[in-house]
Parts: C-alpha cells; sequence; structure tokens
C-alpha cells in the first residue's frame, strides 16, 4: 500500500482508516460516503455537533480491541469516540 | 411585596457539570419527578439568591443542539421554547460550560441565542481550566457572545458567589421588552456556520495551552487499552460485587437486629392476639427485612455515581462497544445496562439515551435481566442460609464467589437473548451509529455523590414505606385469615387463604422443587422483588412462631433441600415478576406487545432454568 506516501504528501483519505497515532486537519465532510445507518443529513449534523468541521486538528488516540473499532479521536481539545464506519465521512489529510 | 418567584433553567452539553452545578446551587433541595406524558427525569431545585430572591432552578437534559433528536433533547427544547404545557418560560437561561472544552457550548449557545430568552453563559470548572493554563478574556467574550458570561466553580463553597450575584442584577434590571423567538431548526450550513463562529470567537478570546490534559492522556493510555482496559473493567465490576457482598454485612446486622429488637418490644409490650401478630410479623419484620438491604443499595449507587462522576462510564460503554455489538447490543447500551443493576426501572429509562428504536428496544427487553439489587435480599438470604463461609484459594469468599456467579450468569444470559433477537428479528438491519464524548477525567466531589446517593436511598426507603409496607399487610392478611377453626391441628397459615394460593399453584411449580410456601412468598414479589423475602419470612414467621421471623435463613436450610435453594436462586436470575418493571416497558415501548413479549421470555426461561437446576442438583445428590 501507498500509506507512508499519502502521510508524506497529505493525500486525503476517510478518518475512518486511520491507524492510532494518526493526525491531520478536516478536510472535508462526506456523509454520503460512510455507509452508516443515519442518513446523511442526519450524519453530517451531528458529527458538526461534536466539532468535526473543516479545518478541525484531529489524532487518532485509541482503537477499540474487536477490529481497532471504536476509534478515540482528539478533536481540537475534546476527545470523541467514534465508530471507523462513521469516521469514513470524514474526509482529513 | 414580595418579589416573583423566578425560573432559571439549566442548559448545557452532556459533560458540562451542569449536575454538579445544580446539586451545589440547590443543595438538597431537589424534587425529581417526570415531564407529564413522557418519561424524562424532571430534576428541580430552588435556592434564594444574595438579596433574597426565591429561584426555582430546573436541570434540562444535555444536549449539543436544539434539533430534539431524543426524548430527553425534546424537552430541552420544548422548555427553552415555552412549548412545554404547564411548564413556566425560563425568566433566565444559564448555558453551562466547561471551561476547558468551550468548544462545542459556544457552538450550543450561539443556537440558543436564536430564542430571545436572555441567557447567561456559565464558565464552569473555571479552576480546573486555570490550572491547565487555558486564560479566558471573560469581558470580550461576553462582548463577542452579547450575552453576561460569569466563571464558576461548582465545587467549591462560595465558587457561585458570581453567578448568584449576577443572577439578582438581570432580576433588578427594569423589565427589557421580550425578544422575538426566531428559532428553527438549523440547516447544515447553519450548524457549520455557527461552529465556525464558535471557533472565531473562541480564537480571539481563549487561550489554550499546548498539550491536552496530561492525567487524561496517561489513564487513558492504560484504561483504554485494548487488553488492559477490559482487564481493569472486569476487575472493577468484580470488586463492585465483593464490596456490595462484604462490606454492607456489618450494617445490615445492625439494621437487622435493630428491627428484631423492636418487633421483640412490640410483642413484650402488647397481649398476645392479632393487634401483636400485624405489628410483628406483618409491619415490623416484613418491612424491616427489605429496609435491611438499605446498605447494598447505597454502596451500588455509590459506584455508579462515583465512575460516572470520574469520568469513567464513557469508557466504559468505549470498551464495551464492538464486544456488545457482537451480541446486537449498543455501546451507549451500557450505561442503562450498567444502571440495571440497581434497578432496572431507572436502567430501562435511561435507555432514552439510545436513538435508534430497535437498538432502544434490544435494551429495554435484556436490561431486567442485569441483576438488580431488588434480587440481593433474595440472592444474600438464600447463599448464607445454603453456602458455608469459606475462604478458596486463601482470600476469595465462597459466597462472594456464587453471588459474582449469578451476575455472570444475569449478563451472560442478557447477551445471549440480544443475540437471538438480532439474529432472528433484526437480521436485515446495519448498526447504529456510537459517538460519545470521552470528557477529561475529574476527581469526583464527596457532596455531589453524596446528594445523589441520599436521593436514590430516600426513593427506595419511599418504596419500602409505601409499595412494600402495602403489600406486607396484605401477605400478612392472606396469610392469617381465614382463622383456623377451633379444635384445628397444625400450624394457623395451614388454614389461610395464602396457603390455598400457594398449594393451587404448587403443581405448576413441583417440577422446579418450590414448595407451596415458596409460590406464596413469589406472588407478592410482583409488587417488588424484594418483598420475597420479607413474605417468607412472613410466612414461615406465622406459621412457627417469633423465633422463627429472627432468623428466616436458619429456618430455610432447616425446610428446604439444597436443590430447591439453587433453583429458587436460578429463578431469580430471570425472575419475570416484578410488575413495576413490565409497567415501566409499557410505558417506554408505548406497547402492550413488548411487555407481554418481556414477561413470556422471562418466565420461560426462570421455569426452565429452575427445572435444569433442580434436577441436576438431585443428581449430585442435592435433593
Amino acid at each position: 500500500m501507498t500509506s507512508t506516501k499519502q502521510t508524506d504528501a497529505r493525500l486525503q483519505m476517510p478518518l475512518g482508516l486511520a491507524k492510532r497515532g494518526y493526525s491531520g486537519v478536516i478536510h472535508r465532510l462526506a456523509a454520503d460516503d460512510a455507509n452508516s445507518a443515519l442518513s446523511a443529513i442526519e450524519l453530517e449534523s451531528r458529527l458538526i455537533e461534536l466539532g468535526f468541521v473543516e479545518g478541525a486538528r484531529v489524532e487518532v488516540l485509541h482503537e477499540g480491541i474487536v477490529g481497532r473499532d471504536p476509534i478515540a479521536v482528539r478533536v481540537e481539545n475534546v476527545t470523541i469516540a467514534v465508530r471507523r464506519r462513521e469516521a469514513m465521512a470524514i474526509i482529513v489529510a | 411585596m414580595e418579589a416573583p418567584l423566578m425560573h432559571l433553567a439549566l442548559v448545557g452539553t452532556p459533560n458540562s457539570g451542569k449536575t454538579s452545578l445544580f446539586n451545589s446551587l440547590t443543595g438538597s433541595r431537589q424534587k425529581v419527578a417526570n415531564y407529564p406524558g413522557v418519561t424524562v427525569e424532571r430534576k428541580e431545585g430552588s435556592f434564594v439568591t444574595p438579596l433574597g430572591r426565591q429561584v426555582s432552578l430546573v436541570d434540562l437534559p444535555g444536549t449539543y443542539s436544539l434539533r430534539g433528536r431524543s426524548p430527553d433533547e425534546e424537552i430541552t427544547r420544548d422548555m427553552v421554547l415555552g412549548r412545554t404545557p404547564g411548564e413556566a418560560l425560563p425568566d433566565l437561561v444559564l448555558c453551562v460550560a466547561d471551561s476547558t472544552n468551550l468548544r462545542l457550548t459556544i457552538r450550543l449557545l450561539l443556537e440558543l441565542k436564536s430564542t430571545g430568552r436572555p441567557l447567561m453563559l456559565v464558565l464552569n470548572m473555571f479552576d480546573i481550566a486555570t490550572r491547565r493554563g487555558v486564560t479566558v478574556d471573560v469581558a470580550r467574550l461576553s462582548e463577542a457572545l452579547g450575552v453576561p458570561v460569569v466563571t464558576s466553580i461548582a465545587v467549591r463553597k462560595g465558587g457561585t458567589g458570581d453567578l448568584l450575584r449576577r443572577t439578582d442584577e438581570i432580576a433588578a434590571q427594569a423589565q427589557t421588552p421580550p425578544r422575538q423567538n426566531l428559532w428553527q431548526p438549523l440547516t447544515i450550513a447553519q450548524l457549520r456556520a455557527t461552529q465556525r463562529e464558535a471557533d472565531r470567537i473562541i480564537a480571539a478570546t481563549v487561550s489554550l495551552p499546548a498539550k491536552p490534559d496530561t492525567w487524561t492522556a496517561r489513564i487513558d493510555a492504560v484504561v483504554l487499552h485494548p487488553v488492559v482496559g477490559l482487564a481493569i473493567l472486569a476487575l472493577i465490576l468484580f470488586v463492585m460485587f465483593q464490596a456490595v457482598f462484604a462490606w454492607a454485612q456489618p450494617l445490615m446486622e445492625l439494621l437487622s437486629s435493630a428491627f428484631g429488637a423492636l418487633g421483640q418490644l412490640v410483642h413484650d409490650t402488647l397481649p398476645a392476639g392479632l393487634l401483636q401478630s400485624f405489628l410483628q410479623n406483618g409491619v415490623i419484620s416484613g418491612v424491616g427485612s427489605v429496609i435491611v438491604f438499605l446498605p447494598q443499595i447505597v454502596i451500588i449507587f455509590l459506584f455508579i455515581l462515583l465512575l460516572e462522576d470520574f469520568g469513567y462510564m464513557a469508557r466504559a460503554a468505549f470498551l464495551m462497544d464492538r464486544i456488545m455489538g457482537g451480541a446486537g447490543l449498543h455501546g451507549r447500551a451500557f450505561i442503562p445496562l450498567l444502571s440495571s443493576f440497581a434497578c432496572a426501572i431507572p436502567g430501562i429509562m435511561a435507555t432514552r439515551v439510545i436513538d435508534n428504536r430497535r437498538d432502544r428496544l434490544t435494551t429495554i427487553l435484556i436490561a431486567p435481566l442485569m441483576t438488580c439489587s431488588a434480587r440481593i435480599p433474595v440472592y444474600t438470604l438464600i447463599i448464607s442460609a445454603f453456602i458455608p463461609a469459606e475462604q478458596i484459594w486463601g482470600w476469595m469468599d465462597l459466597r462472594g464467589l456464587v453471588m459474582f456467579g449469578l451476575y455472570a450468569a444475569g449478563i451472560a444470559s442478557a447477551l445471549g437473548v440480544s443475540f437471538l433477537i438480532k439474529f432472528f428479528m433484526w437480521r436485515d438491519y446495519a448498526p447504529a451509529p456510537f459517538m460519545l464524548e470521552l470528557p477529561d477525567y475529574k476527581l469526583p466531589r464527596l457532596k455531589s455523590i453524596a446528594i445523589g446517593v441520599y436521593t436514590r436511598a430516600k426513593m427506595f426507603l419511599q418504596r419500602a414505606g409505601t409499595t412494600i409496607f402495602s403489600m406486607m399487610v396484605l401477605i400478612w392478611f392472606l396469610a392469617s385469615f381465614p382463622l383456623p377453626p377451633a379444635g384445628a391441628e397444625g400450624p394457623a397459615i395451614n388454614y389461610s387463604l395464602a396457603a390455598m394460593i400457594g398449594k393451587a399453584l404448587e403443581p405448576l411449580l413441583a417440577p422446579l422443587g418450590f414448595n407451596w410456601q415458596i409460590a406464596v412468598a413469589l406472588i407478592p414479589g410482583m409488587a417488588a422483588r424484594e418483598v420475597a423475602v420479607a413474605a417468607l419470612g412472613t410466612v414461615y414467621a406465622i406459621e412457627g412462631g417469633k423465633e422463627a421471623a429472627d432468623q428466616i435463613g436458619q429456618v430455610l436450610a432447616t425446610k428446604w433441600s439444597l436443590a430447591t435453594a439453587l433453583s429458587l436462586l436460578a429463578w431469580y436470575i430471570f425472575a419475570p415478576q416484578c410488575a413495576s418493571t413490565l409497567a415501566v416497558i409499557r410505558r417506554e415501548t408505548g406497547s402492550w406487545k413488548w411487555m407481554a413479549i418481556t414477561f413470556a421470555y422471562m418466565f420461560a426461561l426462570a421455569y426452565a432454568a429452575s427445572f435444569a437446576t433442580y434436577n441436576i442438583a438431585r443428581a449430585f445428590g442435592a435433593g
């Protein structure tokens, strides 16, 4: 895979694929791309309410035991737990 | 003329320290009830400002926005907008923020401004923020937001002085013309715009330290570790249950002997007869045998409240999310299920934090399988009568271990049932999202915990004083009347109504090893599970005279076989007969169907488990 290259070149990727220790900045929200049980509008609203907006700094702090899921993400100075499925809607770079 | 009562409402995001501020302002002057028509808890308290103004304060459910995604959040929205029938429109809305974490609250505050209600921003936990190097330019923040801003330290004496003074000032101001409510559900673009605006204001008025809270990071490195974290969670639960059994023992013995002495006093003072029997066997031994369990209920709530205040509960949900997901449960179900260990009723009510209907229904269906504190009396009674107090491996209490096993059996069956529900009923369904803030750790505050425990204990005692008391009177009546005919042989209870009911049920319960006395005790157990203990006491006390009432356990040990005792323990893992739980399920799901399904499946499980336990125990020679 080209994950090292991606990080170096700061290519965009969904936060849902990020490993523990990843840090970056939110580029955009793509709620349509996440296979969530929520509608795209509802998912996007909730993400914004929890502080996931463009330009916010994020860092993946922890991962769960089963399938490295959910993840604990530092968004600016708040820590939010999300499942990877929903984190696919957050495009980071 | 006295100033009119002022109505204040507390609004804030979850984890903003809203509850500790509420506790600090109102102390023990609190009333907990429900909003009419819905089962959202309504917490109201009162206090007096320095200038002597009477204030009524409501603590509204925590929310990140006014969209109203759940019944709780709808209450917050409707109260702020004055749409709740019978509720006063708040004269002032206090928007509470955790000073170390202003982003999400400032966005909420910007949304609240459009409602036109007078607002004040309360920067709570200001001491922690200062210690961490967060500096807030309060004056500029107030100017940028266009609302008064005060700092507060809810947990310190005098920490709310500023807040009280400003409340007086705002109350004294001449009637400002009421502003119009311009609030409308925000579009995504507006949501994003308010968050941007909030970030802009924060950037201009707050300076944040470069590093996050180091203590939280250090603790989380261990507590959220995939393997170590789960081991710690298991250890915490294990200690909790050992504590419930071991720590409470001396206090319970004290209470028990106090009620015994009181009963004896009544026995000695009054002439023998119906009144003496009613007071001693019906009232004192009945209510006493339930109140004895107060120490255990206090300990369980102490643990739950401590873990919640510390900030651990959200971590537990994080650790358990995928594991519970394997059984078809949502990570958020962890907290309602954990509360169900105290009582299924608050647990089922707490499922309102799960906004997906199917996830919520699954959680409601299995919540009664969590071993609630009302089962503890039954477990304790039987365990102390039949299980020897031995140490295993030199440090583990055998009785504590059996208790742990019963809890584990409840959890295992809950996971199993949930898995079956998911497999058979909702196979084609994508799991609902799990999104939860993990707050920074905070040292739990004694006063806040004490108020929480006190409120729960009061609710338990009120129940003991009303429902349980009236059931005890009923049982005493059933067990005493009709009086035996003159010259009849054997104990009087053999001629009573209770014996008739018990004997009618006996054929149904005989395969489980239950005698008619147990059948009699299970009937009032419908009102509240723990009543079964008191009922057994009454049934055997009346049968065996006063000596029996003092030592229910010892009597049982001579009357029952070990197989019967184990079978009753197995029955109580499921114990389908709690009427209040069924009533809450009916109310929360809005349907009789789900209530009937819960009762039927729990009854089937209880019967099957007892049947298996009884017969296996007998095969091993315990019959």
